[in-house]
Formats: structure tokens, sequence, C-alpha cells
């Protein structure tokens, strides 16, 4: 007698659904172990980093004479030129009068940050009233002193590396300010308003992250018109022949290509021979784009062969010319899927350093930017700059600049999320 | 082109899997006989399109071999067939559709009142404007139905202010017998709507451009039995106004809307005559062997 169906099926179907249930388990442990990373590397990094936004400080009596600056306190080019790191260290010796040799006082100066007469000119300048009287000012301390205060030795092992740098003298002398209540972290503005500097306490991300922003301008503003217009010629204009093909085989092998070639190309062709500036964002912006853009133009041309034939012949069908049925029908429909290749492309440009390396932006550039053609690096590029640096100020700047990094990502990410939902259309 | 692979994979399938029945064998030596001409009368008194000797080929295939046809004034005439015979393919030439096909190659002699639509004076946007087109499934553009009307008038400059657009928009959906269903959301999306309102829409939108000839590809193939109904009875009135070329599986629906009927078969046309004399009388055995159901 020939077996039911049913019955045929009894024998297999439990292993039928056994591979369906296997299949949703290695989907579920695959996204775990995904998110475990991801935790591992936040906590990581927010856990090295998050003290970066905290700078040490010291408040000092200054006695600010009047016979220390010139006579003319209203001008503002006379008071830049007074002596304000004599005056801080005016203050430590009235503060520590026991240090009196030379090593000492070498030693005692070294607990503020020698960027600290800077922010004091820069105050006085302000407010010229100040002159004459004695007031307590917040001073940067020095990386050491930051380092000692964030970290502080445990037990009598002499505490963790860095923290060694001070000497005897120079802890006993924080203890003392610190019972006084003249040792306190504040907020790290410094960190948010300042480029790059030797000195950890006075390094910022502003400059890097100026620097990636117009950067990432030129490359959108390049990269987004042309590549899409690219999408848009071979897709729907061009005639299909040996050379579209061709053109498209290069396309797909350019998105390959290893991005220290684009470098090299745009140190070899943009600068050299057209002579954009070295290390500027503009040149910067050149080459990411020449790495953005065959991603845009990929992602492009799959969107716009994703949209169904249906409504280009109904454009067609009313009359409508090709440019028309393109541009008021096409496009509208594959424009969120461009912009989620455009983010794509630019999200990697963000990240990218080895070409960058190549045209000049791998530099130690003080100064914030101020347009596309001062010198200026980006924020992957310190990044890598800060890890290699031997300071342990510096290691929390790494990861704090990382989340820099991936702040300006996310909202970089969420711009595009908004527009895309703005040009999203129901069907 | 998604349509090229349609057309041609339609043709392989129908061509390998041949004819059911006892017919099989005759049927093939009929169709590769030389060439079957066509019976019946192809002139109309007063055409308005015709076509003579027309060759279709998809690359290598011949899709459409040595039609020749007239169609007349306001008259509704049905193309029917077996599917892959080519009758849509023929349809899509009349408005020059087939051009957005890359390996479409179309010979032979087409006219639109007189002139050559394939020759290089005429402005294929203009013929595309007078010769509206209606789909087998309802593809409304993803905008709100004001806009899906409107489209038409406004890219040929039809309407001089937004009141003669409006007015326009409001002739061609009461025209298509959707205006009652549809006024009091004009702003709403076209694709809201169901597949009977939006076939009927798309009829909208192409009236609202007035062509002179509307080409309906299966307009009714997607939809339920009383919007095909609404469907049916909107041909009749259009059918006052506008000379309309319909394909169809339906034979019924051949019956119902047409003054005259073709019969297409593997890309030559069979037969053409009075709708009525075709179904009650067919003459070549291919078509008769059609409609009284041996083969489709």
């Amino acid at each position: 007698m020939e077996q039911r169906t049913v019955d045929l099926m009894q024998k297999r179907l439990k292993r039928r659904y056994a591979a369906e249930r296997r299949f949703k388990w290695y989907g579920r442990i695959s996204i775990l172990i995904a998110l475990a990373f991801l935790l591992l590397m936040f906590i990581n990094i927010v856990g090295k980093g998050y003290s970066a936004f905290q700078q040490t400080h010291i408040r000092l009596a200054m006695t600010l004479d009047a016979e220390d600056f010139p006579s003319d306190i209203s001008d503002a080019e006379a008071l830049f030129a007074a002596d304000y790191s004599g005056l801080i260290k005016k203050a430590l010796r009235n503060r520590f009068p026991e240090a009196t040799n030379r090593r000492d006082k070498r030693a005692l100066y070294q607990l503020i940050s020698p960027g600290a007469s800077y922010k004091l000119r820069d105050e006085i300048i302000a407010n010229p009233a100040l002159i004459g009287q004695t007031v307590e000012v917040w001073l940067t301390a020095d990386d050491d002193v930051d380092m000692y205060v964030k970290h502080p030795p445990k037990g009598d092992a002499g505490g963790e590396p860095g923290t060694q740098r001070l000497s005897e003298k120079q802890r006993t002398w924080l203890e003392q300010l610190r019972s006084e209540d003249r040792l306190a972290k504040h907020f790290n503005t410094t960190f948010f308003k300042a480029g790059d500097s030797r000195e950890p306490e006075l390094a910022g991300i502003w400059g890097a992250l100026v620097g990636s922003f117009f950067t990432l301008l030129v490359t959108l503003c390049l990269s987004f018109p042309i590549g899409v217009g690219a999408a848009i010629y071979l897709e729907e204009f061009a005639p299909k022949n040996k050379w579209t093909d061709l053109i498209e085989v290069n396309v797909n092998n350019l998105a390959a290509v290893p991005s220290i070639v684009f470098g090299l190309l745009g140190l070899a062709v943009f600068i050299n021979f057209f002579g954009v500036p070295r290390s500027a964002p503009i040149a910067g912006g050149f080459v990411l784009t020449l790495m953005t853009l065959p991603v845009i133009i990929i992602s492009s041309r799959a969107v716009l062969k994703a949209v169904p034939p249906s409504i280009r012949e109904a454009a067609l069908g009313v009359g409508a010319s090709k440019v028309q049925m393109v541009f008021s029908h096409v496009v509208p429909l594959a424009l969120p899927g461009m912009l989620t290749g455009t983010i794509i492309g630019m999200g990697r440009a963000l990240g990218e350093t080895a070409p960058l390396l190549m045209i000049g932006m791998m530099a130690f550039v003080v100064d914030i930017p101020g347009s596309l053609f001062d010198s200026s690096t980006a924020l992957p590029v310190q990044i890598y700059l800060w890890a290699d640096s031997p300071e342990r100020g510096f290691e929390e700047r790494t990861s704090a600049a990382i989340m820099v990094l991936l702040a300006f990502l996310v909202v970089m990410n969420a711009a595009a999320v908004y527009l895309r939902k703005r040009f999203e259309r129901k069907w | 082109m998604r349509a090229a692979e349609d057309t041609t994979m339609e043709t392989t399938n129908d061509q390998a899997a041949g004819i059911p029945g006892g017919t099989q064998k005759e049927d093939e030596k009929l169709t590769s006989e030389a060439a079957i001409e066509t019976v019946g009368d192809i002139t109309v008194e007063n055409p308005r399109i015709q076509c003579h000797n027309v060759d279709v080929f998809y690359g290598d295939k011949q899709a459409i071999k040595n039609v020749s046809i007239e169609i007349g004034r306001n008259e509704v005439i049905a193309m029917i067939g077996p599917s892959g015979c080519g009758k849509s393919t023929f349809l899509r030439c009349l408005n020059r559709m087939n051009d957005i096909i890359e390996s479409c190659v179309v010979k032979g002699d087409i006219q639109l009142d007189g002139n050559n639509i394939y020759s290089k004076s005429t402005d294929v946007v203009t013929l595309r404007a007078q010769v509206g087109m209606v789909f087998q499934r309802p593809n409304p553009f993803p905008k709100s139905i004001y806009e899906n009307v409107a489209y038409g008038p406004r890219i040929h400059g039809l309407v001089d202010s937004k009141i003669d657009l409006d007015e326009a928009v409001e002739n061609s959906l009461r025209r298509a017998g959707l205006w009652d269903e549809v006024k009091d959301r004009l702003q709403q999306p076209g694709t809201g709507l169901s597949g009977g309102q939006q076939q009927r829409l798309c009829i909208a939108r192409t009236i609202a451009v007035r062509p002179e000839v509307i080409l309906m590809d299966e307009p009714c193939s997607a939809l339920d039995p009383i919007a095909t109904a609404k469907i049916e009875e909107l041909m009749d009135e259009l059918s006052q106004n506008y000379t309309i070329v319909i394909v169809t599986h339906s034979m019924q629906q051949a019956a119902r809307v047409s003054k005259r009927t073709a019969y297409f078969h593997l890309g030559e046309l069979v037969e053409v005559g009075d709708t009525r004399r075709i179904f009650t009388n067919p003459q070549h055995r291919l078509t008769e062997g059609y409609i009284t159901g041996r083969f489709g």
C-alpha cells in the first residue's frame, strides 16, 4: 500500500523545523557577539576618554602690582608685552616661600602649564581694571599634575606610571594646595576650543574638527552632484555599448582601489600639477572626492535600476520627455537611496587617514583653519597623532577624540536619515 | 529592460509549450508555412492609423511578422490572441513605447493621420501626447491624485492658469467616473486608491492630455469584476470621442466593448473583422480554435 503524503512528510518535518530553529539561533548569537564587541569598544573608549573632558586647575592669589605693567594700561598692545609667566612665578613663590634654591623653584614652576600665562594675559587685557589688586585666579595645571590628580597613586608603590613624574616635593605642594581647596577639576573647555599642542593640557580637538568639517564639505559638494549626475547619465541616458560597459567595469574597480593610491594621485595631480595648497581641506576634499565617487555612482545606479519600469512608462505615456521622466519621476523615487549611498561614502571619507597622509594633512597644526585653503588636519589624523605621543595626557585625549569623531559621524548620519525621511515617497 | 525580457520570455515559452491537444501538429504546420494571409478586411473608411507590413524584432527574435491593419476614427478595436502572440508588442508600436526597449527594432510603415510616426521628423513626445496609453497594471505616480492628473496638462502647457488646471483635472476625473469618489481627497496620494480606482485615475491622467487615440494594454487584467465593469462602461463612453485600441485576454470583454476584433497568433495577424462576425463565424481555423477554447 502506498504511504500517504502526511506520513512521509512527518519524518522530515522535525528536521526541517530543527533547521529553522538552528538558523534563528545562529542569527541571535552573531548579533549578541556583535553587540558585545560594540559594548566593549564603547566601554573601553568612554572609560579611557571621559577624564579628558575635565582638566585640573590651580587657584593662586595673584598680586597684580602696577609696576609690573606698562604705565598706559588702556593700551592693549603694551599690555600684551607684559611678563605674565613672571607674574605666575611670583605668585607661586609667594605661596611657597620655602622653595629657595634653583632646583626647587624650577620644580615649583612646573606645576603650572606653560599655557597658563596666555590665559592670564587675555583675562587682564579684557579687564585692565584688575591691575593693582590681588585676585584669585584659576590657572591650568601641567599635564603631570593633571594625571596625578585624576589617577592618584595607590599606596606606597608610587602609583601608576606617569604619576612618578612628580617629585616628592611637588606632591607635598599639591597636597597642601588640595587641602586649601586650591586644586580642582573643571570642565575642559580648552579641549573643545583649541587646536593641537605639544602640551596635552593645551591640546584641543577643535582644529581637527573644523578641518574635517571643511574637508567633508568639499567632498560632499563635489562628490554628490558629480556622482549622482554620472549615475543618472550612465543609467538613463547613455547608450548601452562597449564603451559604457568599459566605464562600468572601471568604476567598479575604482571602488576597490586602496585609498592611499588616491592620496598619491592627489599629491601628483592636485598639489604638484594644479598647485592646490598642501595640507589644506580643499586638497583633502578633492582626494576624498575621488575616493567617494565610485561608491556613490555604484549605489546610485543600483537604486535607479530599482525604480519600477511602470513609472517610466507612465511618464512617457503621457508624453513626458526623457529629461522630465528622469527628473520628475525617477530621481525623486531614487533620491532616498542615493542619500544612503552618499552617507556610506561620506562616513568612509570621514574615517579615512591614509590618503590624507600623502597630501600633508598629517601635520602638527596649531591654528584653527579659517578657510578651505588654510593648513589643517583631520579628526582621524589627529587621533593617530595623539595615539602616537608618549605623554600620558594624550592617551585620554585620544579616546576623547575618538568619541568626538563618533559623535560627528552620528550627527552626519542623523542628518542623512532626516533628509531621507523627508524625501521618501509612500509607494 | 524588464519589458523586453518579459515579452521575449513569453514568446519562447509559448513556442516551447506549443499548443496543447491534437491540433498541435497541424497548427505548427500552419504557422511554419511561409506566412499567414490575414483573413478579413483590414481597411476601414476614414482611417486614423494605418499600419503596413510591420515587423518587430527583439534582437534576433521576430515578435511581429508582417502585420497590416487600419484603425478607424472613433472606433474601438480589440486585439486578442494567446499570450506571447505579440498583441501587446504591436500596441506599443503605435505610440513608440517600444523605443525604450534597447534591442527592439520596428520595421514597416505606421501612419497616424497620414504621417509616418517612425519618420525622423516625428517628435516622439508629441506622438505620445496624441496617442495616450493605459497600462496593464495601474501605475499612478506616487504623488497626489490631483498631481497625477495635472501632470500631463502642465508639462504640455495646455492650461494657462491654476483655475484652468483645476477645471481640466475635474473634467478628466469626471469623464473617468472617478470625481465623486475622490473630490474630497485630491491631495491624497494616488497610490492609496483601490486597484480599480487607480486604473481609472490612470485613464483620467491619459485623457487629461486630450489625446486622439487611447491604447489600452489589458487594462482590466489586474482588476475585480466590478471594477472591470466600470472601466468597460467608461470605454463605451470614451469611444464617442476617442479611437480606442484595447488588448485583452478576455474574449467576453472584447465582445462587449469592441466594434472590430483582430486576432493575433505567434506574431501574425490572422483575422480581422467585425467583432460579432469574428465571434460567431470565424473564417480562419486558428481563430476558430482560439475562440472555441481549444487553446489560449
